[in-house]
């Protein structure tokens, strides 16, 4: 039985791989699916990686690297996927070397994210080549050297719509239009000033994609705006801003899923509802930046030694979390009474103002009025102190 | 290759037009047979039509209309599927299926059904009462009244079975020639036939015209077609892994006159499947998914099933049923024109494709020539790619795994893509392999997969420092 195993070699994985070496586990292994490890900044070019963790500005492979060379002391095996979890710390692998079961008393679920399909969207149209996720589409540029299509649209306006413009741009790509379902540009400035001046792309706001039209390849998409249908000729679609937790190897198994963020349920320990499991980074709930990731392995890593020496406090003690009124998800969704502060982190369902209220069997322990934008992470402070006696805690959104 | 004067005479004994299930498995049977067979197909791969999507159902024709072609030659073609199934290669998962009455008129309707079924000649259809479909199915909804046990109906891999038949038939000396489309034709005096097709003419002693969505404008080549091709589109929702243990066998519903009812089944990759839909439309060609339709599909899945409400959809498509204005298979030979109609295969062609090519047998031999005493039979067993059969992820020794979602490994990519027959699109790929099918549809190995692919399969991507693609 090993002291640690993680599960994915991202920011978070790699992050917490680093922290639990550092502290003087000897046998912390990091299981990684992929030949080479890093997690998805590995195939984003642009800069802005290792802000928070290493105060640099680096592009995403220099990160993926600077990552994998700071988690140096753990043992990272490449090429090796985990197949299934058991109860009690069970890590069912796969590799070139056949198929086994790993036990660790500790283990951490750090598998990331990524981006919903067209199916999962339940998009219209044709199914033809060339509809592709941000991810693939800026992997396939500058990992893979390839150009999929010349006049794209890109369907949504987050930061990571951005960045796909700008890979497109560098990939001598055009985009025909960049398409907004809200009244609104996600990404704040300066979001449509790039799109707008640098690039020349028209950013259209209220326009659903009501369909996408071709046979072998992507011809044009069929859009609405105030109930006026127009065509957009166009050779592919790049689809942005709708994430999906990498999590189907804790569904699949024994951990108790949270339907809000589409991840496991964690306590303020990032304890799943089996204790041998914890659980960081995007895996928990759609996208946060790499630095808030790595930040959450970190934090999972202490948590992971705590346990291993004992120190942790039963998991049978948390009491439940609950998101209410327009609130689509809070975690970590248990919390363990007399813990200290705690923090809790939670998204809005949609755009509006309202109060955020905190509240334990009635009682309001904490409120504010807030300006909620669905892309922007709401951060709660709970005195667990103040929950002794209490049957549960609702965080609500009204 | 080229022919010289003293070669081969260069007319095929038969030449099949349509690579889809049916043209697949008429191939093999030909070819098999002895004869000198052609497989001609307008895509750049097999299954460019009906055939790709479909519910991937091995039925037993228990609710076939008794006495009719068609439910002759699913029961045929079922038992020749079981026989044959394990020496290609091809899977077989046993999990029955279960009519389920919701309301008091689908409950009456079931003694008809059991009927029927013996009348099919399918007797180990039996009633279930409530509580022993309940036992059986325990996720479904607990307002069930009752059901009929359909043993005998299975589910398989809808894309490997006409491969494996195909490449049979080449095994056998078949040729098969893609992204050639048969334009036009005329009988030579001797009553051969000269087609013109995109890819340059061809000879053949006896066509056989297994077009399906294309049917009655290939069949205009040798005569006014009979029957007029009516495209029905059946639309699906293929949800995740995690939800294949909520359905153990095929749930069927009660057909009426007002619903079309929605079928849930596994399918051989593990997954659960919610559909079709049944809708009639001019377009030959386009079978789209529309989001109305599927997340009507995924509120029915949920009545039956409540539990898939909590489970996330993988995939959705859509393939088009070659419906005729008859009911029944259309299958005529007809001898002065040295043509064999097979049409209007609507939406039983994967269970009867076997049986309709062992019965284009016994027409070809008692129409237009005795068939020679076949050759012995030699088999191809294809790559398995469904979860009732080890994989080669599993083996060790394997090689890099591309696609995570479905654990597809390097070797089975190259593999696809090489002889006897390479994958000729990236469809073709996929159906091959799985890749690019599960959970993430292609975010985590789009790259990988068309590094490997792309130089095979051209027009997908181009290189960055290249011109346009
Ligand atoms: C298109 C896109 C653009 C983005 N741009 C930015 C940006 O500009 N700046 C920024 O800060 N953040 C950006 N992000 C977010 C950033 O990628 C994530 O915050 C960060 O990668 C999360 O780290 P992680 O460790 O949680 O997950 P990941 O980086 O996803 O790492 C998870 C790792 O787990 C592995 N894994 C998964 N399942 C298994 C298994 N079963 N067995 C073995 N290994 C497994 C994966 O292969 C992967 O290597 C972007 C995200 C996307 C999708
Ligand atoms: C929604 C749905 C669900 C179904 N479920 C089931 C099921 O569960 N079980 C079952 O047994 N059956 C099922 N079916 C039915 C089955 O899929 C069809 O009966 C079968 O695919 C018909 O095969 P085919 O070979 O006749 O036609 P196709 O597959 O359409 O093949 C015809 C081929 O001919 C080619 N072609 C056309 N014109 C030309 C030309 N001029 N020159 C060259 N090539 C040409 C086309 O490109 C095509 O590849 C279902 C069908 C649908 C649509």
């Amino acid at each position: 039985m090993r002291q640690a195993i993680i599960i994915g070699a991202g920011p978070a994985g790699l992050t917490a791989a680093r922290h639990l070496a550092a502290a003087g586990l000897r046998d912390v292994l990091v299981l990684e699916r992929n030949p080479e490890a890093g997690g998805l900044p590995r195939f984003a070019a642009h800069p802005g990686w290792g802000m928070l963790d290493f105060h640099r500005l680096w592009s995403g492979p220099r990160y993926a690297r600077e990552l994998v060379r700071a988690a140096a002391a753990a043992e990272i095996r490449t090429g090796h996927s985990v197949t299934a979890l058991a109860p009690g710390g069970g890590v069912e692998v796969n590799s070139a070397a056949g198929t086994e079961t790993l036990h660790a008393r500790a283990v951490l679920l750090a598998a990331g994210i990524r981006e919903m399909p067209r199916s999962a969207r339940l998009l219209s149209g044709t199914r033809p080549w060339g509809v592709l996720s941000t991810g693939a589409f800026q992997e396939m540029v500058h990992a893979g050297g390839m150009r999929p299509f010349l006049r794209p649209v890109i369907l949504g306006t987050e930061l990571v719509a951005f960045s796909a413009l700008l890979t497109a741009r560098q990939a001598g790509i055009r985009p025909v239009a960049m398409l907004e379902a809200g009244r609104r540009i996600t990404a704040r400035r300066p979001g449509d000033w790039v799109a707008r001046h640098l690039l020349g792309v028209p950013v259209r706001t209220a326009t659903r994609l009501l369909a996408v039209e071709g046979q072998g390849r992507v011809e044009a998409v069929l859009v609405e705006r105030d109930g006026r249908r127009e065509r957009i000729a166009c050779d592919g679609v790049i689809l942005s801003g709708r994430f999906v937790p990498e999590a189907a190897l804790a569904r699949a198994g024994h951990l108790t899923m949270d339907p809000g963020t589409g991840g496991p349920a964690i306590d303020n320990h990032w304890r799943c509802s089996d204790p041998a499991f914890f659980a960081a980074g995007n895996v928990l709930r759609p996208v946060e930046h790499s630095g808030a990731a790595a930040a959450e392995g970190a934090a999972a890593a202490r948590a992971m030694l705590r346990a291993l020496e004992g120190r942790l406090p039963p998991p049978s003690a948390a009491l439940p979390v609950v998101a209410a009124g327009g609130l689509r998800y809070v975690y970590p969704q248990r919390v363990v009474p007399g813990d200290g502060m705690v923090r809790l982190l939670a998204r809005a369902a949609a755009a509006g103002r309202g109060w955020l209220r905190l509240s334990a069997g009635g009682v309001v322990l904490w409120q504010r009025a807030i300006h909620a934008l669905p892309e922007r992470r709401i951060t709660l402070p709970l005195d667990t102190g103040l929950l002794r006696g209490a049957a549960g805690v609702t965080v609500e959104l009204a | 290759m080229t022919r010289a004067q003293t070669g081969p005479d260069p007319a095929f004994d038969i030449l099949i037009i349509g690579a889809g299930v049916v043209g697949c498995a008429a191939f093999r049977a030909f070819a098999m047979a002895g004869l000198r067979a052609a497989l001609v197909e307008r895509g750049a791969d097999l299954l460019s039509g009906a055939s790709k999507a479909n519910s991937a159902l091995l039925h037993t024709g228990f609710d076939a209309v008794p006495g009719s072609l068609e439910a002759r030659l699913m029961r045929q073609g079922h038992a020749a599927y079981r026989a044959l199934h394990a020496r290609l290669g091809l899977p077989l998962l046993e999990t029955g299926a279960i009519v389920v009455a919701w309301t008091e008129a689908d409950l009456a309707a079931l003694p008809g059904i059991v009927a029927r079924a013996h009348a099919n000649g399918v007797a180990d259809v039996r009633l279930l009462s409530a509580p022993e479909v309940r036992q059986r199915e325990p996720h479904l909804a607990p307002d069930l009244l009752g059901g009929v046990l359909v043993p005998g109906e299975a589910v398989i891999d809808p894309w490997s079975a006409p491969l494996a038949y195909a490449r049979q038939g080449l095994a056998h000396g078949g040729t098969l020639l893609r992204e050639t489309r048969v334009t036009a034709g005329r009988q030579a005096e001797d009553g051969s036939w000269q087609l013109e097709t995109s890819a340059g003419p061809l000879r053949a002693r006896v066509v056989v015209n297994c077009a399906g969505n294309q049917g009655d404008i290939v069949e205009a080549i040798a005569r006014p077609s009979p029957f007029e091709i009516r495209p029905r589109k059946g639309q699906f929702v293929v949800l995740d892994k995690t939800a294949f243990a909520l359905a153990r066998s095929i749930i069927l519903p009660v057909p009426n006159e007002r619903t079309k009812g929605v079928v849930i089944s596994r399918t051989a990759f593990g997954n659960l499947l919610v559909g079709p839909t049944a809708e009639e439309q001019q377009d030959r060609e386009a079978a789209t998914v529309e989001e109305a339709a599927l997340v009507e599909l995924l509120r029915q899945g949920r009545r039956m099933i409540p539990a898939l409400a909590e489970e996330p959809v993988t995939a959705t498509y859509a393939g088009l049923r070659p419906a005729t204005q008859f009911k029944d298979y259309q299958i005529e030979a007809l001898p002065a024109r040295r043509w064999i109609t097979v049409g209007g295969i609507r939406s039983t062609g994967l269970t009867g494709s076997l049986g309709i090519a062992a019965y284009l047998l016994e027409l070809y031999g008692a129409h237009f020539a005795p068939l020679p005493p076949p050759p012995e039979p030699i088999w191809t067993p294809v790559p398995n790619l469904t979860e009732t059969l080890p994989r080669p992820w599993q083996q060790p020794g394997r090689d890099e795994i591309i696609c995570h979602c479905e654990m597809v490994t390097r070797a089975e990519i190259t593999a696809a893509l090489a002889p006897p027959l390479p994958a000729g699109d990236l469809g073709g790929l996929k159906r091959r392999t799985r890749c690019m099918m599960g959970r993430c549809q292609g975010f985590y190995c789009t790259r990988r997969v068309l590094e490997i692919a792309a130089p095979h399969l051209p027009g997908l991507v181009a290189p960055l420092d290249g011109g346009a693609g």
